[in-house]
């Protein structure tokens, strides 16, 4: 990031000379842009502070500086601006299809968006902060972590996961801000490296973190366009422009805390030039593919896995409804309907997250603190045992008590009938809907992302993300899938053909 | 006791919520005796089996096959004499009842193998000689599913013997069967009575109670009606209910 910033500096000149002609008159001659609609920009006020977030004191009103400044920039333009919720993810997406006319949301200039996208100029000059636990001793800048060999979280297609990748930093890729800091509070992680206004939100008022070292690296916030709208770029580079110069950014900056020296830069008429796009990696079938097969092996291990442990504490809870004395059957009753009732993503949620928090609270001598995996796996074993356990019920149950009878009339306990002859018999009516929920919980693992497993669908999000390639990595994940589940959709049907013959 | 094995059912009663199934039911059966029960549906014959088999409980009186006795109760399932009547006295039924899963042969030795804890070699003679007793030597290694009803029913019945027991209970076990397929069925039977079995059979064939039972006994509405040697309950019969009975199954 630092090499850019010097080799910029020349062409900054020449933009700024054109800016200067060019964007004045526009805005200049026409105060009110009167009778054109408002613009409308997106934003993700679910990112969170200090960019664009509901007020707490009333939660139907955005605040934050963007939202500061995207006043100002209304005056300035003389244009109505409306803000509209998108997400995050999907805002250079969204720019492309054109749903809306703006993005202004932290988006930061990248080499890979900068294909996607037309950029204003930077309204915010961000660099990164490492923030630790107020106790940490090993390491006292980011660049002793490698040597410490520890962990550091970050949020995903930013310039601080770009930032780790290059010092080889081991990472831990989250979706929003809250997490990282939440995870390093508890000990899953060792630091954090993010966006200093994010660290000086999030981080500074917790008194169990620190910053640790200097701000590192520099990247540049900007409003983003579609390729085709560059009049409308420009007359936002001039209001910007303007809004820095005569200080009204400091004032908004200042009153989010997040104003520093770097800002000054915003006023010298310098414009990001294009070396950026020139570092831009190239991503193809041979780059991204290796990455996809990464993440569908952890998506294996997680289903099958997970699935081991559904039939294993499924079938308890079976026999416990079929057999068990009245509390063992009201007890597996309410298993069943309790985890059939609420959705897994709840209970990722809670063991991933929630868990620590009772260990904490009740000052637990074990921290219950589960690996991503683990608590996938967990998740989805316990979720799923309360569908296996139907299987089984519905399987044990079709079979006649005729044989149970005949059994007992040769002499065989019901312990010996259950294992020898209702069983046996009972797992071919099991296997066909147990191999379909196989299928399904395939499928279903892609909601893991939101716990930090990097799996198919997770890693797809990274790669599109990072390429822009959408459809084309799209098309590759879904092959993946396909490879994997087509085979064991045509196992269901080949067991219940041979087995669903009965006697 | 070795050779003799009465079984004595004494005053058996029971009742399903308000419909009395046995109404105070009495009936010895000596050793090595051949008794054929017969009566409309729903008297009461295959409930009586099942009790004296402890398949089903009863409310009142009691049961002794040879040393063990049955008394009322709903948990007979668990009563340590229901193991032993179990042993002494073989079931077969209607609806057969082979395990699907497993062979002719291995039907006949699964109890054997895992009750008896015989050897695999010795259990699989004796289930081999058993088969080839009903005739079906060479079907050893069908599924139930390959074989005819009078098939299954003939390693049913080889099924039962494999645990060496003294009499067999048999449930209308001819009824499911073509009427071309219950001679092969009811030979093994005769031939069975033959070797001294006791047998307790429930069946609607009258030809074969009168040709093999040494006693016939009339069941309706819980109650024995008639009981005696098979020509005089068949021919010369008491009662007018049984004769109605006796002119419906015979018309």
């Amino acid at each position: 990031m630092r090499e850019h910033g010097h080799a910029t500096h020349l062409a900054w000149g020449w933009l700024a000379a054109a800016l200067a002609l060019g964007a004045a008159p526009v805005v200049g001659a026409e105060p009110a842009g009167a009778g054109l609609p408002p613009l409308r920009w997106a934003a993700d006020a679910e990112g969170g502070a200090p960019y664009i977030f509901n007020n707490p004191k009333d939660v139907n009103q955005y605040i934050g500086f963007e939202v500061d400044l995207a006043r100002l920039l209304e005056n300035e333009l003389g244009r109505r601006i409306e803000f509209h919720q998108y997400a995050f993810k999907s805002l250079v997406a969204g720019l492309k299809r054109g749903d809306f006319d703006f993005a202004m949301n932290g988006l930061e200039i990248t080499p890979d968006r900068l294909k996607a996208i037309l950029f204003s100029r930077p309204y915010y000059i961000y660099s990164l902060q490492l923030v630790a636990r107020a106790d940490e001793q090993r390491f006292h800048s980011l660049a002793e972590c490698p040597k410490a060999g520890v962990v550091v979280g970050t949020l995903e297609d930013t310039a601080a996961e770009r930032l780790l990748d290059q010092m080889k930093i081991p990472k831990k890729i989250y979706d929003s801000q809250v997490e990282p800091y939440k995870d390093l509070g508890i000990g899953r992680i060792d630091a954090v490296l993010l966006d200093l206004p994010i660290a000086v939100y999030y981080a500074r008022p917790d008194p169990k973190l620190k910053f640790v070292g200097p701000t590192v690296g520099e990247g540049y916030y900007a409003i983003g366009f579609r390729k085709d709208r560059r009049e409308l770029a420009e007359q936002f580079d001039a209001a910007l422009l303007r809004l820095a110069q005569r200080g009204d950014l400091r004032r908004v900056y200042e009153k989010w805390g997040i104003w520093n020296k770097d800002q000054e830069k915003l006023a010298q008429g310098e414009q990001i030039n294009d070396v950026l796009r020139e570092s831009g990696r190239l991503w193809t079938l041979g780059v991204y593919f290796p990455m996809l097969l990464d993440g569908a092996r952890e998506t294996i291990r997680i289903t099958f896995c997970g699935m081991l442990l559904a039939m294993a504490i499924g079938l308890p809870v079976a026999l416990g409804r079929l057999y068990g004395p009245l509390p063992v059957r009201a007890m597996a009753t309410i298993y069943v309907e309790f985890f059939r009732g609420i959705p897994v993503l709840l209970l990722l949620y809670f063991l991933y997250y929630g868990l620590p928090e009772i260990a904490a609270t009740w000052e637990l001598r074990f921290s219950l603190r589960l690996g991503p995996i683990q608590a996938a796996v967990l998740g989805f074993g316990l979720n799923y045992a309360a569908y296996e356990a139907e299987i089984y019920r519905a399987g044990i149950r079709s079979i006649p008590v005729g044989q149970w009878e005949a059994a007992a009339s040769l002499g065989m306990s019901r312990l010996l009938t259950f294992r020898r002859i209702i069983l046996p018999q009972a797992v071919r009516v099991i296997l066909p809907p147990m191999t379909n929920d196989l299928v399904a919980l395939f499928k279903d693992t892609s909601v893991v992302s939101v716990i930090a497993v990097v799996e198919l669908t997770k890693q797809y999000q990274i790669l599109a993300k990072s390429s822009l390639k959408y459809l084309e990595i799209g098309l590759a994940t879904a092959a993946l899938y396909l490879i994997m589940s087509v085979p064991l959709g045509h196992l269901s049907r080949y067991l219940e053909k041979r087995w669903g013959r009965g006697t | 006791m070795n050779e003799s094995l009465p079984v004595v059912i004494d005053n058996l009663g029971k009742r399903f919520g308000p419909r009395v199934v046995l109404d105070g039911v009495s009936l010895a059966v000596a050793a090595h005796e051949t008794v054929a029960i017969i009566g409309p549906s729903g008297g009461g014959k295959s409930t009586l089996l099942r009790c004296v088999n402890g398949l089903a409980g009863f409310d009142q009186g009691q049961i002794r096959v040879g040393p063990y006795t049955l008394g009322p109760g709903t948990n007979h399932q668990r009563a340590s004499g229901v193991r032993h009547v179990r042993r002494l006295l073989g079931m077969i039924f209607q609806d057969f009842q082979l395990f699907p899963h497993l062979t002719a042969l291995e039907n006949v030795i699964e109890a054997p193998l895992h009750v008896l804890k015989q050897p695999r070699a010795q259990a699989r003679r004796r289930g081999l000689e058993l088969l080839a007793r009903v005739g079906l030597a060479d079907r050893a290694e069908a599924h139930p599913r390959e074989l005819s009803g009078g098939q299954k029913q003939r390693v049913a019945i080889a099924r039962a013997l494999a645990m060496d027991p003294r009499g067999l209970l048999c449930d209308e076990i001819t009824s499911a069967l073509d009427p071309e397929l219950k001679s092969e069925v009811l030979t093994v039977l005769e031939a069975l009575k033959r070797d001294g079995l006791t047998l307790l059979v429930v069946t609607h064939e009258m030809g074969f109670a009168r040709r093999a039972a040494d006693r016939v006994v009339v069941l309706d509405e819980g109650r024995i009606i008639e009981d005696g040697p098979p020509g005089q309950v068949l021919d010369h019969p008491q009662m007018p209910r049984t004769q109605r009975f006796l002119s419906q199954v015979l018309a």
